[in-house]
């Protein structure tokens, strides 16, 4: 297995003939972490088995940067379900190139579990790829619109929008610390007291817990 | 067991909803409820329910329409008298108790589950005798579900309720369905025994029992297994629901069914080792 061609590898994919068949295959060739892999697991993502698509998101996600610009390519696609997959991958990865797709996401996509991905993901970003001079502004950016999603409908949306705020607060550069810093703590700090899931109050407890904002 | 009761909803705000306009005022509800177009009748019980319309005249309302005799499907079911009794569960008013005591003897199978739900979701002790006479199939002129005759009652919904209600007496009754041929069934009398169980060790062995539910084969009845042990909120079960083979999404709602029990039984504002590792759980999840 370890040391077939990936060509091989696709060509079962593309052959599987049943659900269970793609699944293994597509977890073959995911495991092969091979950058021709990429076209073939993209594809995987927009055909309708959750099964598939998890595994293709997880081969994507070991593949990182070089998956990213096809993945963010795919988005031009119509395919819904596909797009929703693509953001759980780009999300996983965290490469900043993803920015401004996961912006869009997390504030304005109807499907929640679509939002919610995409709100974890604005706090993984990798800022050390970015150009530092444009950090303190893509940061705020991020920053604006994860407090937004904390006012999201969806408990679970609120819930990845304070973890995605936690682990923002811990990656931000410098020049604008202080102040995003602020605006986060006065944010979950109304959370703790006046969000009205409880999950939510002791998830943002946790958060002004973890960052030493207590 | 909902695919009657679902189709019958996107019946009702298919057809009503065009009629009526997405946004119905109370007043408009209430009157629609009580109107003669049968299909706004449904869907206005369903609003009401929906937006917990929590008004006197709208319970009202909605207890007369347990009673309808108007709206009936082929199969002779009762889809007013469904949505009115899942509307006054959510709408919380004690009135309705004794109405929907008496809709436990409805020969309408869905009309029965509703019942037995509303009165779980409205915890009156008053409800409890007949929910055992029902659960022994004690009440004459009651008709097995249409779609699965093994299930002569709504089994899971009045064991559900039972151990909601803290049943104590119906104990041994409950227990006889740990080995039902629906697994449904048996994974709610494991939930219902763990809710009125006399110590935390057999507490234990329902919940553990759940769990063991979360490996079975079957997607449907894992999810089941997650939605008992989020109600129950069994702690234990954290890393087995993470580790399951389901949806994220229903996975994130267990942990939450736990997180949210466990916050509520800790006094102090600080948060208990059991919810932070709960909550990194569920982290993971997003």
């Amino acid at each position: 297995m370890q040391n077939q061609p990936v060509s091989s590898l696709i060509q079962a994919v593309e052959q599987a003939s049943s659900p269970l068949d793609l699944l293994k295959a597509v977890r073959a060739l995911a495991a092969a972490r091979h950058p021709e892999a990429i076209p073939t697991l993209l594809e995987v993502l927009g055909f309708n088995n959750p099964g598939a698509a998890v595994a293709a998101v997880e081969g994507l996600t070991v593949l990182g940067a070089e998956a990213v610009p096809p993945l963010l390519k795919q988005l031009d696609d119509h395919n819904y379900g596909a797009r929703a997959w693509a953001i759980r991958a780009l999300a996983n990865i965290g490469d900043p190139r993803s920015l401004a797709v996961l912006l869009d996401a997390a504030t304005a996509d109807f499907a929640l579990s679509v939002r919610r991905a995409a709100a974890r993901g604005l706090g993984n970003l990798d800022w050390s790829q970015m150009a530092e001079a444009e950090v303190p502004a893509a940061q705020a950016q991020a920053v604006t619109a994860l407090l937004q999603v904390t006012h999201d409908a969806e408990w679970i949306v609120r819930y990845a929008a304070v973890v995605g705020l936690q682990s923002l607060a811990q990656r931000l550069h410098p020049a604008e610390k202080e102040a995003q810093r602020q605006r986060i703590q006065q944010r979950l700090a109304q959370l703790v007291e006046a969000d009205p899931v409880a999950s939510i109050q002791a998830r943002s407890q946790l958060a002004l817990s973890e960052l030493g904002m207590q | 067991m909902a695919s009657d009761s679902g189709s019958e909803n996107s019946r009702a705000s298919s057809s009503a909803k065009a009629a009526a306009g997405d946004a119905l005022t109370v007043e408009q509800a209430i009157a629609y409820l009580k109107g003669s177009d049968l299909s706004l009748r449904v869907y206005a019980a369903w609003w009401l329910g929906r937006f917990r319309i929590n008004d006197d005249h709208a319970v009202a309302a909605l207890i007369d329409a347990l009673a309808d005799e108007d709206d009936r499907t082929v199969a002779g079911g009762y889809p007013l008298r469904r949505n009115a009794a899942r509307a006054l569960g959510k709408l919380g008013d004690q009135k309705a108790v004794s109405a929907l005591v008496d809709s436990l003897g409805c020969s309408d199978f869905y009309v029965r589950e509703a019942a037995a739900q509303a009165l779980e979701m409205l915890g009156n002790q008053k409800s409890v005798p007949r929910l055992i006479q029902l659960l022994k199939n004690e009440v004459p002129g009651t008709q097995p579900s249409p779609e699965q005759p093994i299930m002569i009652q709504p089994y899971d919904a009045l064991i559900e309720a039972l151990g909601t209600l803290g049943a104590v007496e119906a104990k041994a009754l409950i227990a006889s369905f740990l080995d039902h041929p629906v697994e449904r069934v048996q994974y709610a009398a494991a939930r219902s025994l763990y809710q009125i169980a006399s110590d935390t060790q057999e507490a234990q062995q329902y919940g553990d029992r759940l769990i063991q539910a979360l490996s079975h084969q079957k997607l449907q009845l894992r999810r089941a297994a997650l939605a008992d042990l989020a109600a129950i909120g069994y702690l234990p079960a954290a890393k087995a629901i993470a580790e399951t083979l389901a949806e994220n999404s229903l996975k994130l709602i267990a942990l939450k069914g736990l997180l949210e029990k466990e916050l509520q039984q800790s006094d102090t504002n600080q948060l208990s080792h059991e919810s932070i590792q709960v909550m990194q759980l569920m982290d993971t999840l997003l």
